[in-house]
């Protein structure tokens, strides 16, 4: 081995946050950052099974779908649209603050992120539970026949109707596991980084962490039109 | 090559650098990791085995009179899922990939060693999971979990089944990821992508058909087992729910599943033939860049085991040409071996032993696959012993094959001692022996109507059958013997130096057993891949002529 | 990957975009296309997707192919998937 490789490395190792198979920090940086790219590689064909599902049966029972689609609150899947839009931003914000060693401007939008976060699952709580009352969600006591009166020109068959419900509950569900394991994540982030863990040598993890949370926030971008914006026109 | 005077008890190695249960348990050192997933992989063979034993029991006579009929479709099921999900897909990249990987790029260990003891542990959590499923009534289904059998009517652990599956895909997962970081990353100065060892090559390739497939049988099984939970009807045809879409989902993974199984097979059959011809691999380019491509044509073949399902015919069609698409690289890797050997100086060790009978095994599964590809063939023999007797040539006859001459290759490198070549030999050609007494029958079974997953069959049947379950116990014997002589080689088996074969490859140039971190210094390549041209031949080679 | 710094107003921009593409396509929703509301409902969806992916997480900055080819795989495999399976169920009643 030459001496200067010899040498960057061993002036590298008093690097505290250098694990030692690594021979330089930048090794390290560029190992993090494939590692969770190609975790969000798996992530898109993970959800993707299920968008698979949506397809077929939306391609089969569109009447049902679309009858489906319009009866979940457009406004508050535009609402939660908005809110993951917005922890984005604090989120990308917060990757520069790590950059530019701003611990509080960092700390203040993680906290952000979070209160996004959490915003976003109160309103599919909310959600969840007004299909409760209505009696849309599959299982017993499953009951389409509102659904049915109100669109007399079309006919729904309400197990092709349960077929979109339970999509819906697959695909936001799953979506929201997703975004309680980013919050979790991004409570770690924000206590570190209050602990002055983070800073231009090394915020690694705020980067990828924001990778992760830019993903689910995607995944949102396409679930918003697949499952609300099926057929809003006006009936005639 | 003199073997060193100081025995490898007394030098330090990853083995004996640190003792005690916990230092196994907690270990990040990929070796050792490898070591945990050898031993947890041949537990769970043997458990696979067990219910082939019993499967090849039952059909020694014609009448169902061993087990009852519910009980033969837990045996073929717990066989299957096991032997595929526990121990198949598994096997290479878990125990040689994990031991060789970095030793190969020239790294001190893969690019995430703490993910590495995650994989293995979850590994483990869906293993015991499973394990529960068989002892508390096991699962019937088959391997394949159709629906809506598997969502709406079978009273097996279905649930359970799953989701040790879904567990195990996750340790899967994060094997790929380690290896295809660690591939990109971790590799030493001068170690160009075109030096890296085939196996290497093989096991980027495997690794990339972990990340992007798995997932999608997760999904699968998720999805299966909320339906079996909520009743959700997602696979429910009298709710609109449909099966097809289940089988769609599943062989999307599984089918590229069957390329997890063979492409490190292959990749260590591009180490041994190699080494043991004494030249370099005929046409280096070929076989690395067929590894990728099998690995991505792989994903574009999965309806051909839904020919007769229902898919629309022009589906059919399409996916009929494709699968005669993913046979060319295969045969080109064959074909390269081959030539490979041409002219070469060839020595019939152990593991050249295993990759001859790979080639030969492999070649005929994989014709067999064509004639299956076929649309009128596979009308008739789909769901016969046609498949089966397939197959198993491909996984047991080329995948099991290799992992058991990569394994006797590398042993003196993992363990510091030979195996005893003789016994070594022998078992060889017993698992060759007996592996064509036991599946070369079903080829004939299966053309001549005999169904799979079928208990009881027509008594003209019987003396293929018979035939099939003799090889069985001679196969069964080729696989206890290794067991043996290498549990036996840990204590009296002759030291190995650092080279014993003459190989090339970097992990050759380290001592045997490695130390834990691999190389004193970071290794500098500078010369190409099989350079067998300029590593003489070992002086001590203990080949008995 | 690590190290360039994007200005804040270029975040705060995308942003806004972004807000502004999601209430167009709540709007565009309610506007009678026929099949095209599906496809403009797609392509919106896919514009910000490409804004979050080629800004927000960096994408258009980085020296690393490496990324994007993650990337393209991905898309591509899944691709894969939803096209070959919709090759059947789209011609299952043709015969």
């Amino acid at each position: 081995m030459s001496d200067s490789t010899a040498a960057v490395e061993h002036a590298e190792h008093n690097d505290p946050a250098l694990l030692h198979h690594f021979a330089t920090a930048q090794q390290q940086r560029d190992t993090a950052s494939l590692g969770m790219w190609l975790f969000l590689a798996t992530e898109v064909m993970f959800f993707g099974g299920m968008f698979c599902a949506y397809l077929v049966y939306r391609y089969w029972y569109y009447n049902e779908f679309a009858a489906g689609s319009r009866s979940i609150s457009i406004w508050l899947g535009t609402i939660n649209t908005v809110v993951l839009i917005c922890s984005s931003l604090t989120v990308a914000l917060g990757v520069k603050a790590a950059q530019l060693g701003k611990r509080k401007q960092l700390v203040s939008l993680l906290l952000a992120t979070l209160v996004f976060g959490v915003a976003f699952l109160g309103i599919k709580g909310v959600e969840w539970y007004q299909k409760y009352e209505e009696h849309h969600v599959p299982g017993r006591s499953f009951d389409v026949s509102d659904i049915i009166r109100d669109y007399p020109q079309i006919h729904i068959d309400p197990s092709h109707s349960q077929l979109y419900f339970s999509l819906y509950f697959a695909m936001t569900g799953l979506h929201a596991l997703h975004m309680i394991v980013g919050i979790g994540i991004f409570s770690f982030l924000t206590y570190y980084s209050w602990k002055g863990k983070y800073g231009p040598e090394y915020y690694t993890p705020i980067e990828n962490g924001g990778l992760y949370w830019h993903f689910v926030d995607i995944v949102w971008i396409y679930l918003f039109p697949l499952l609300y914006l099926i057929d809003r026109k006006p009936l005639r | 090559m003199a073997t060193a005077a100081v025995s490898t008890e007394q030098r330090e190695n990853y083995l004996n650098a640190e003792y005690g249960i916990r230092s196994w348990l907690l270990t990040t050192d990929h070796k050792r990791i490898a070591l945990l997933y050898l031993i947890s992989i041949t537990f769970f063979f043997f458990v696979g085995g067990f219910f082939a034993l019993l499967i090849r029991l039952e059909l020694l006579t014609p009448a169902g009179d061993l087990v009852l009929a519910d009980t033969y479709n837990k045996l073929f099921t717990m066989h299957g899922q096991v032997m595929v999900f526990f121990f198949l897909i598994p096997s290479i990249p878990a125990t040689l990939g994990n031991f060789l990987v970095p030793l190969m790029v020239g790294a001190k260990d893969l690019a995430f060693p703490r993910i590495n003891l995650l994989s293995w542990y979850l590994y483990i959590a869906g293993g015991l999971l499973m394990l529960f499923c068989i002892l508390t009534g096991g699962v019937d289904t088959g391997w394949t979990f159709y629906t809506p059998f598997s969502t709406g009517f079978s009273n097996t652990n279905v649930a359970e089944a799953g989701l040790a599956i879904f567990i195990n895909g996750f340790s899967s997962i994060l094997t790929g990821l380690n290896f295809v970081v660690t591939i990109h990353r971790m590799r030493a100065p001068g170690m160009t992508w075109s030096r890296l060892p085939l196996f290497l090559w093989s096991t980027y390739a495997t690794s990339i058909i972990f990340l992007l497939g798995t997932p999608v049988i997760a999904i699968t099984l998720l999805l299966v087992v909320l339906e079996r939970t909520f009743n959700l009807g997602i696979f429910d045809p009298t709710r609109g729910g449909d099966p097809v879409l289940f089988q769609h989902l599943f062989w999307f993974y599984s089918h590229p599943a069957v390329y997890i199984m063979i492409l490190p097979s292959m990749g260590v059959i591009s180490e041994i033939v190699p080494c043991f011809s004494r030249k370099r691999v005929f046409g280096y380019k070929a076989v690395a860049l067929s590894s990728i491509a099998i690995a991505v044509f792989g994903f574009l073949v999965w309806a051909h085991h839904m020919f007769v399902a229902g898919i629309s015919l022009y589906a059919a069609l399409v996916f009929s040409i494709l699968s005669y698409l993913v046979a060319l690289p295969s045969a080109i890797k064959v074909f390269n071996w081959t030539a490979t050997m041409y002219k070469g100086s060839i020595s019939f060790s152990t593991p050249m032993l295993y990759a001859f009978g790979f080639i030969g095994l492999f070649t005929v599964g994989g014709l067999t696959g064509l004639f299956l590809a076929a649309l009128g063939i596979d009308v008739h023999v789909h769901d016969t012993y046609f498949v089966i007797a397939h197959f198993h040539y491909i996984m047991v006859g080329g995948a099991l094959m290799g992992y058991l001459g990569g394994l006797h290759f590398w042993w003196p490198k993992i363990t510091g001692r030979m195996y005893p070549e003789a016994w070594g030999r022998l078992s060889a050609l017993i698992v060759f022996i007996g592996f064509n007494l036991t599946f070369f029958p079903q080829f004939i079974l299966g053309y001549l109507g005999m169904p799979r997953r079928y208990w009881q069959y027509p008594p003209e049947f019987q003396v293929l059958n018979v035939f099939s379950t003799a090889g069985a116990s001679v196969l069964a014997v080729g696989y206890i013997l290794p067991m043996i002589y290498l549990l036996w080689s840990l204590r009296y088996g002759k030291p190995a130096g650092n080279n014993p074969w003459g190989a090339a490859g970097l992990e050759w140039t380290t001592q045997s057993p490695p130390t834990t971190f691999n190389f004193d210094e970071t290794p500098e390549v500078t010369w190409e891949a099989y350079n067998y041209d300029q590593i003489p031949m070992p002086e001590e080679v203990t080949l008995e002529r | 990957m690590s190290g360039h710094v994007i200005s804040t107003k270029l975040y705060v921009t995308i942003w806004i975009a972004l807000m502004c593409l999601t209430v167009i396509t709540a709007a565009v929703a309610f506007v009678d296309l026929g099949p095209l509301n599906t496809v403009v409902a797609l392509c919106i969806a896919t514009f910000k997707a490409l804004l979050v992916v080629l800004i927000f997480m960096h994408v258009k900055y980085t020296s690393e192919k490496l990324t994007k080819t993650v990337v393209i795989s991905a898309i591509f495999f899944l691709f894969l998937l939803l096209g070959l399976s919709m090759a059947d169920y789209t011609t299952r009643l043709l015969g």
